[in-house]
């Protein structure tokens, strides 16, 4: 059974977003991890890279295969978790805590396009 | 999904909650605990494969020694009976229809083992060539199941679990044992690099070892890891790194091609391109950077413009580099040479190396 965490936002390609303030921390779901596997690598954008809701900003990649981050969300990247450099299997470990890049959100009513808990975990076991 | 073949295996992988996925037309276990530590167990200790989807074709009649070394560029005729011989069979243009092995299991009597997605039209190629010869060709594909034992523990295994003694058994050679009725072929052959046995016997008979083996705790392993740990020792995959338009001889292959035999189909091009060189080359990538290079991903020179493409590219687990097979024009083939991988948006360096990334750990 794949963890779920009320209060985040969640897009219909798994990823996640963590509102704080200005900014969302974007990541990818639990559900997400198991369905990959061992994460191997995860390629992330720079800091001041801007991102754009729907369009891809990185992947993450199991020994399987590479799976591409879509950003749920617009704005400025002003952060990116760099201990998933050296460990990127820290994301099985807990998908939610390991987020991938911090985004200082440029419009917020994105949010309002994305799921919630209840409709994301009814959205997994369709 | 419902279109996909099924191995006689197939309610157990379910059962062991394996990752099901279509592979060569069969509905396969990709992996039950996870690829990683199913492949270091096969490095370690062992694990077992079903590799049910493979094919089997059974040769016989008066010209079937003079036939399938016909179709095949291996020389079979050194062959004695209990031997096994890697090669290919090629189209007339050199490029290869089929890695398989050749079974020697009596005068003018072989067994062929093929690739599952190419059962059909390998089978169609055979009967098609085999019409100018004195033989019998009969598709078994389906009567037999398979299983592989495959790491440095197998042969303990062997005999531990399933009571077969194969200590005289040496590396691609086998024996017919008869096990409650049921005739069985025992080879130590594999696709891992490691010590290993393949077990071709009935459905019947490899539900039972294979539940012995899973009773007596032996990893169940998937195509994913069987897939990581062939590409590290330098193992082709069929449709990677041999298909219709490389040649064993591109393929850097070409011990298995015996062009000091008598007349084989494909021949002519391979002698040719053994001679000549071969206007593309499988090398091996090392990437300087952690992104990873996957099949199809273009491989360019160092002014980014396209020389090829990855042909298997993985984070290897026993090797832990970003590294890859890809098919290059001859010219940038050399050890050492410097090519971009184009992955995503960008391009990433990579040196040319050996394709052998792993060392092979086989008793020979």
């Amino acid at each position: 059974m794949s963890k779920i965490i009320d209060g985040l936002y969640y897009s219909e390609s798994h990823e996640f977003v963590k509102v704080e303030g200005d900014f969302g921390y974007v990541g990818i779901t639990d559900y997400a991890q198991h369905e990959l596997g061992n994460v191997v690598y995860v390629d992330m954008p720079e800091v001041d890279d801007e991102v754009e809701a729907g369009e891809d900003f990185g992947a993450v990649e199991s020994v399987k295969a590479a799976s591409d981050l879509v950003s749920p969300v617009s704005g400025t990247v002003v952060e990116v978790n760099e201990a998933l450099d050296d460990e990127p299997g820290l994301i099985n470990k807990d998908a939610f805590e390991n987020w991938i890049i911090k985004v200082e959100l440029s419009d917020k009513s994105e949010l309002d396009g994305l799921m919630d808990a209840a409709a994301y975990k009814a959205f997994i076991n369709e | 999904m419902s279109e996909n073949k099924v191995t006689c295996l197939h309610d157990k992988h379910v059962a062991l909650g394996a990752l099901m996925s279509p592979f060569g037309g069969f509905d396969m276990p990709i992996q039950y605990k996870g690829i990683v530590e199913e492949h270091n167990a096969v490095r370690n200790a062992v694990g077992v494969f079903d590799v049910s989807h493979m094919g089997e074709v059974r040769i016989t009649g008066p010209e079937a020694q003079k036939f399938v070394n016909y179709i095949f560029t291996n020389d079979i005729t050194k062959m004695e009976v209990g031997g096994i011989q890697y090669g290919m069979m090629l189209y007339p243009t050199g490029g290869t229809v089929d890695d398989l092995l050749v079974y020697t299991m009596g005068e003018n009597d072989y067994f062929l083992v093929i690739n599952a997605a190419n059962i059909d039209k390998d089978v169609a190629w055979i009967n098609e060539q085999a019409a100018k010869f004195d033989v019998k060709v009969d598709n078994q594909s389906e009567s037999y199941g398979q299983i592989a034992i495959q790491g440095p523990e197998a042969e303990k295994t062997m005999l531990e679990v399933l009571s077969l003694d194969c200590s005289d058994l040496t590396f691609y050679t086998f024996k017919c044992v008869d096990y409650n009725g049921d005739k069985m072929i025992v080879s130590r052959t594999g696709y891992t690099g490691e010590d290993g046995f393949e077990v071709y016997a009935s459905h019947d008979t490899i539900r039972d070892m294979w539940d012995m083996l899973i009773q007596a705790g032996v990893q169940p392993c998937g195509l994913g890891c069987r897939d990581t740990l062939r590409f590290e020792v330098g193992l082709p995959l069929y449709g990677d790194e041999l298909t219709q338009d490389i040649t064993p001889i591109m393929a850097g292959f070409g011990f298995f091609v015996k062009l000091d035999k008598d007349d084989f189909i494909g021949k002519e091009v391979c002698a040719q391109q053994k001679a000549e060189g071969a206007p593309k080359k499988l090398v091996g990538l090392e990437l300087h950077d952690k992104a990873i290079p996957r099949h199809g991903y273009e491989v360019c020179n160092e002014n980014e413009e396209p020389v090829g493409y990855v042909t298997t590219g993985y984070r290897g687990i026993s090797v832990d580099k970003s590294i890859a097979v890809a098919l290059v024009d001859a010219a940038y083939s050399k050890l050492g040479t410097a090519l971009k991988v184009h992955i995503r948006k960008k391009y990433f360096d990579a040196t040319v190396v050996k394709k052998k990334f792993h060392d092979k750990s086989y008793k020979k």
